[in-house]
């Protein structure tokens, strides 16, 4: 039986959604809302004969991280690649907006974000769930809430996922993680192997995957693939929250503009990590948690108050 | 979708006091399975959905496999399948009742 010490260390890559949720909070201490006894599933898939999940791929609740509360929502990426739908969606927008509105509740909510986008057979439904998502942490920020993305699951945070990841307070991430908007598959069908080649693992993991996003900014932690490093980092992260005001959305512009001058003309991560003044950026794949996470934090693209 | 559904009487009660649990995906090759204790005595039913036709009579015998040797009375089985083979069906049906009998 597993105990306490081998949950911390465990990999968070290879963990289903209620193992994420058991190993991040504190034990025994998570009250799921929604649980899968209610039933609560998709009332689409059987359309097209495909099997439901009980609790549609996502889980929420509340709980205690170290002490605090917390709202946590994660998504089953393994189940439908992790996919916003009707229920799956309406779930997470449902915690986002208790937590705008009742001020009893916790004020911090932890997104498990494990997830290729819209489920395509809902997809009307997706689309609107991940708009209204995106919308409900803009409104659930603006009333005091912090949002933070936690993203090292199997499907990363693609689509509508990568979407949300950038709407949230903080973003961690693990090398295993990845945020982007058209996943590697689909850059690779609609834009052909020459301009990404999304069976090379490399190249694809340089350009969406943890590390990448740490150094340019587009993820505010890195963490290695544990529950306890997650933890940790969501920890960490909660303790430096930017307000959600006019402030911080001018410097977020301004961050975007000033990588893209500096970035945009690069072809691959590599070029950019030599941009930004790291001496060797091909020794940047094969770096320990440690030594990545020193150099990370010595990068200034990396390190900023907006988001 | 296939549903299908079997109904036992158990040698005896499952031990344990948690009234229901949940272990497995919905993925490929695997299946969830949500285990309620809301049955009287040592009754058992077995609710399957499953995408995959023509395997009615090996899921028949594997949850008459289950029954016979863990002796589940009392719980409602519910399973979303993914297309598991047998062996991952008995597997999580096992996990399953070890959750619901821990402390």
């Amino acid at each position: 039986m597993e105990d306490a010490a081998t949950r911390d260390q465990s990999s968070w890559f290879q963990a289903t959604a209620r193992q994420r949720v058991a190993g991040l909070l504190d034990p025994n201490s998570f009250t799921e809302f929604l649980g899968p006894s209610e039933r609560v599933q998709s009332p689409h898939l059987h359309l097209f004969d495909l099997p439901s999940a009980f609790d549609d791929g996502v889980v929420i609740g509340r709980g205690k991280l170290v002490g605090a509360a917390v709202l946590v929502a994660a998504q089953e990426g393994q189940f439908m690649g992790g996919t916003f739908g009707e229920v799956s969606g309406a779930k997470i927008v449902g915690l986002l907006r208790a937590a705008r509105d009742h001020k009893d509740l916790p004020q911090t909510v932890l997104l498990l974000l494990d997830s290729g986008g819209v489920r395509l057979q809902e997809a009307n439904a997706g689309e609107l769930a991940v708009a209204e998502l995106m919308r409900a942490i803009v409104q659930a920020r603006s009333a005091g809430v912090a949002v933070i993305a936690l993203v090292g699951g199997k499907s990363g945070a693609f689509g509508g996922a990568g979407l949300t990841a950038a709407t949230c307070s903080r973003i961690a991430i693990s090398e295993q993680g990845r945020i982007g908007v058209s996943g590697p598959e689909v850059i690779e069908t609609n834009k052909g192997v020459e301009e990404f080649d999304s069976k090379n693992k490399a190249l694809v993991w340089s350009t969406d995957g943890g590390k990448n996003r740490r150094l340019i900014g587009g993820a505010d932690a890195f963490t290695e693939d544990s529950m306890e490093g997650f933890r940790a980092a969501a920890e960490a992260l909660l303790a430096r929250v930017p307000n959600f005001d006019l402030k911080t959305m001018q410097a977020e512009q301004e961050r975007l503009a000033a990588r893209h001058n500096r970035l945009g003309a690069c072809d691959d991560a590599v070029s950019m990590w030599r941009l930004l003044g790291i001496k060797d950026p091909e020794a940047v794949r094969d770096m320990d948690s440690k030594d990545f996470t020193a150099l990370a934090n010595s990068i200034k693209e990396a390190n900023h108050d907006a988001r | 979708m296939l549903t299908l559904r079997f109904s036992h009487t158990a040698k005896n009660r499952l031990s344990g006091k948690k009234d229901k649990a949940i272990i497995g995906v919905v993925a490929s090759g695997n299946l969830e399975v949500l285990l309620e204790r809301v049955l009287p005595g040592a009754e058992c039913e077995v609710d399957i959905a499953t995408p995959v036709r023509g395997y009615d009579e090996t899921w028949k015998a594997v949850v008459a496999e289950f029954v016979e040797r863990s002796s589940p009375g009392g719980l409602r089985i519910s399973i979303n399948d993914g297309g598991a083979r047998p062996d991952m069906v008995y597997l999580r049906l096992m996990q399953g009742c070890a959750l619901m009998e821990a402390e």
